[in-house]
């Protein structure tokens, strides 16, 4: 099978947090994820999209398609914003600093089947998740 | 500058969100909203989100502040057209849109507004068509 | 390391290469007495020797290399047949593990005197061919895992049937077990039903369900909320006494309308979306 190789994409304003979605979408599509598993992923992808600009103060997002024995699609944010000091309390549904719901990590962590994160207060955040069929 | 468009529809206001709605839109939604419910008098506010393939926390967001803005102002608000995968994902999200009534379709969605669409028999069609012609022969 | 070695080996006299390959692959099972046709086996054979050829051209060493992309594919295609027809993995692995033979006897031949060059050649071959012969199996297991996830689906939606009771008003029979996967394909099925239906009501009887324990509760509840979420409304049946004794003691708590049979949620559903059964006097009565 060859697969799109893998991608970086920018997340400095609120229409890459679009673009993002959209080519998680395709991603999505040619790792041969169904329809509910594509909305999870891109759904997830949104969130943490969103969560590099509101709090990262903008990064990066790595789109890398996953082969073999499980077929799907692994993504990860990295910024070098202020950092999550308490990275269990930031996973708590409804915890927020901003103004917003407080699910984007801990809905993210839900909707994907792996999810990693690292996080150090003053240097930044790398989010990971992934979803496969 | 790119404005939502907002239809009366009896005593309710109709609005399509079609795919990607980015932060100026959202605000530009909101603010038209609230001007339309008093102009109007509206009893309710009607979000069509069949168009839509995501529905995240912004946008659960923008729904709930909708429907906040709506009630203060003597409006409800009902979401309609959902897709199931998108119902899917909100429940695993831990969106629970608790602020809204949601229905399936345009139809039933401006039932829980308190209007009812009523469809005309041939009779009254054909004089509602007569009397449209008339008009427009003068 | 280059592969000139493996070239060499395979592009002089590839048809007799190819023959000797083919035999070796049918007496250690390979064809699966017969069920790959000759004519197959031998087209497979020659392409894959083609797109190996191509690969080590390009200079790739090692299976994962981008010039031998196309020889990966074929082997994708070689184990989904494979797979499909019911070949176990050590059969479906021969195809590319049989190559190594007909490659020694080759290299042999060659060197009669210098033992480090044969014994060094001899690795470099071996090292290519037991990746790929590995990559098969990996394909193999990739394509049974997905022939089994296909056959789980259909049974999970064999096994769930969406019932019309009347207009706008659904019937979702449960049998067996709930897991988190069989739940996934139940709650497409039935959202799905609500919006080709346009039902207003969903009745999700739990008779055949054997237990309902946190788990299968929290299931249940993530299907009534999805399906709240697109405006339609659920109502359980079907629970027995015992499984409600069990909910209470776990304290498992389904924040929806419950009944004991469908009957009763039948009923219930007729009088929430507005309607009465009548019964009509009989037009033959006593007169």
């Amino acid at each position: 099978m060859t697969f799109t190789p893998s991608e970086v994409l920018q997340i400095r304003h609120s229409d890459d947090v679009v673009r993002v979605r959209q080519a998680v979408r395709a991603r999505a599509i040619e790792a041969g994820l169904g329809l509910v598993d594509q909305t999870k992923i891109v759904t997830a992808a949104s969130e943490l999209a969103r969560n590099t600009l509101d709090y990262g103060l903008g990064g990066t997002v790595l789109i890398e398609t996953l082969e073999g024995s499980r077929c799907g699609v692994r993504l990860t944010f990295e910024d070098q914003g202020p950092g999550i000091a308490d990275t269990k309390k930031a996973l708590t549904d409804g915890y927020t600093t901003g103004g917003g719901l407080g699910l984007g990590l801990s809905g993210a962590q839900r909707l994907s089947n792996e999810f990693s994160i690292d996080s150090r207060v003053g240097e930044g955040t790398r989010v990971m998740i992934a979803r496969w069929r | 500058m790119d404005r939502i468009p907002i239809l009366k529809l009896g005593r309710a206001l109709l609005v399509s969100i079609q795919a990607e709605m980015h932060d100026r839109l959202a605000k530009g939604l909101e603010e038209d909203l609230s001007e339309r419910i008093v102009q109007t008098a509206a009893r309710g506010v009607m979000i069509d989100i069949s168009g839509l393939e995501i529905v995240d926390s912004f946008m659960g967001r923008l729904l709930d502040n909708i429907a906040g803005v709506a009630r203060l102002l003597g409006a409800s608000t009902v979401v309609v057209g959902m897709r199931p995968a998108v119902a899917i994902t909100l429940v695993e999200l831990g969106l629970s849109l608790n602020g809204v009534r949601t229905a399936l379709d345009v139809e039933r969605g401006m039932r829980l507004i308190g209007t009812v669409v009523i469809d005309l028999d041939d009779d009254e069609f054909e004089a509602e068509l007569e009397a449209r012609d008339d008009l427009h022969a003068e | 390391m280059t592969l000139n070695i493996v070239e060499r080996l395979i592009q002089t006299d590839m048809d007799a290469l190819l023959g000797r390959w083919r035999d070796l692959i049918v007496a250690a099972g390979g064809a699966g007495g017969g069920r790959i046709k000759d004519s197959e086996l031998q087209t497979q054979c020659r392409e894959f020797l083609t797109v190996l050829l191509t690969g080590v051209r390009t200079g790739a060493t090692k299976f994962s290399d981008s010039g031998f992309a196309s020889a990966r594919v074929l082997l994708d295609e070689v184990s989904k047949s494979r797979a499909a027809l019911g070949f176990n993995p050590r059969e479906t692995a021969t195809f590319v593990f049989s190559l190594k033979e007909p490659l020694f006897e080759r290299l042999q031949a060659e060197h009669t005197s210098d033992m480090s060059a044969f014994a060094a050649d001899c690795w470099a071959v071996t090292e290519l061919i037991d990746q790929f012969g590995l990559y098969t199996v990996e394909a193999y297991q990739r394509s049974r895992e997905d022939v089994v996830r296909r056959q789980r689906d259909e049974i999970a939606e064999l096994s769930t049937p969406v019932v019309k009771l009347w207009d706008g008003i659904l019937a979702l029979p449960l049998i067996g077990t709930l897991d988190s996967s069989r739940t996934q394909v139940v709650m497409e099925n039935l959202l799905q039903a609500i919006v080709e239906q346009n039902a207003e009501l969903a009745i999700i009887d739990i008779t055949g369900v054997p237990t309902v324990d946190t788990l299968v509760a929290q299931h249940l509840l993530k299907t009534i909320a999805a399906a709240r979420l697109m405006g339609a409304d659920c109502i359980v049946s079907g629970i027995r006494p015992q499984i409600a004794q069990t909910m209470v003691h776990l304290g498992v708590e389904l924040d929806v309308i419950s009944k004991a049979t469908l009957a009763d949620a039948l009923k219930q559903a007729f009088q929430r979306t507005g309607r009465q059964v009548v019964r009509r006097p009989r037009p033959d009565a006593k007169g």
